[in-house]
């Protein structure tokens, strides 16, 4: 762990740059497990109606699996967005809102992917 | 010679700067620049139409009266927008999807193995749009044709 103290103390930044790439990385990994998933069952064989539809996200594993996506999801877009604006938006006021608007979508919308699971 | 010098042309050295917007009608950019961009656009187009995105999957799982309404909304429209242009929409959230996929591994590639030369860079490139691409249409038409 870095020293916030004494002669080896960090100086060159908080490492959030490295936390969030890998984070990135690591997210879209789970995500990618999550596709992989969604993909095979639809590639089962059989026609696919509502029934079969809804039952692939119905069993528990996938609606943890799913759950862990829609997390990831989160926290992904935050990292990508936030890199959007912070290349292309240079008034601080602005990307300020620009950063909020984009929490406050991406909590929006993961609450509702959570409840649409959660009656399920 | 000390004439000779003051009479040579000045040499300026090449100027590298970032691309401005005006420049993108002349400027070409190499594969692995195309990729990289589109890797950012699809992300936040994705972004932008997350609550659509959710919007699917609600309607499709919900209940089997929603599914209705989701299937509805190809062929008769939803919110006052044509089924034609809404099946579009959806043709673009896949294609984004895959395309950002697609990008996503060959970053996880290069940072994995390294592998960043020119060539790589240019071949990798070339088959993640391509790949993403053709599943995108291959997808899109057994979907909506």
């Amino acid at each position: 762990m870095s020293t916030s103290f004494g002669s080896r103390r960090l100086v060159v930044g908080a490492h959030y740059g490295l936390r969030d790439w890998l984070a990135q990385r690591v997210t879209s990994l789970l995500m990618a497990l999550f596709t992989i998933a969604v993909v095979v069952q639809i590639l089962l064989p059989g026609p696919l109606d509502y029934t079969r539809w809804s039952a692939i996200f119905a069993r528990q594993w996938m609606k943890v699996l799913t759950f862990i996506t829609v997390v990831a999801l989160l926290y992904h877009v935050w990292v990508g967005m936030r890199d959007i604006w912070m290349d292309y938006i240079k008034p601080v006021g602005l990307r300020l809102a620009l950063d909020i608007f984009t929490i406050a979508w991406l909590v929006g919308c993961a609450g509702w992917a959570i409840q649409v699971l959660w009656r399920l | 010679m000390a004439t000779s010098l003051k009479e040579q042309p000045l040499k300026r050295p090449p100027v590298y700067r970032n691309i401005h917007v005006s420049d993108l009608t002349t400027y070409r950019l190499p594969a692995a620049g195309w990729i990289s961009i589109l890797h950012r656009i699809s992300g936040a187009a994705m972004f932008l139409l997350l609550p659509f995105a959710i919007w699917l999957f609600d309607t499709s799982v919900t209940s089997e009266v929603s599914y209705e309404q989701f299937t509805a909304a190809f062929s008769t429209g939803a919110w006052m927008l044509p089924g034609w242009f809404l099946k579009l929409v959806a043709f673009a959230l896949l294609w984004a999807y895959l395309i950002h996929f697609c990008a996503g591994l060959r970053h996880l590639w290069m940072d994995a193995t390294h592998d960043v030369g020119l060539e790589f860079g240019r071949i990798s490139a070339l088959t993640a749009l391509a790949l993403g691409t053709i599943v995108a249409f291959a997808v899109g038409a057994k979907l909506f044709l």
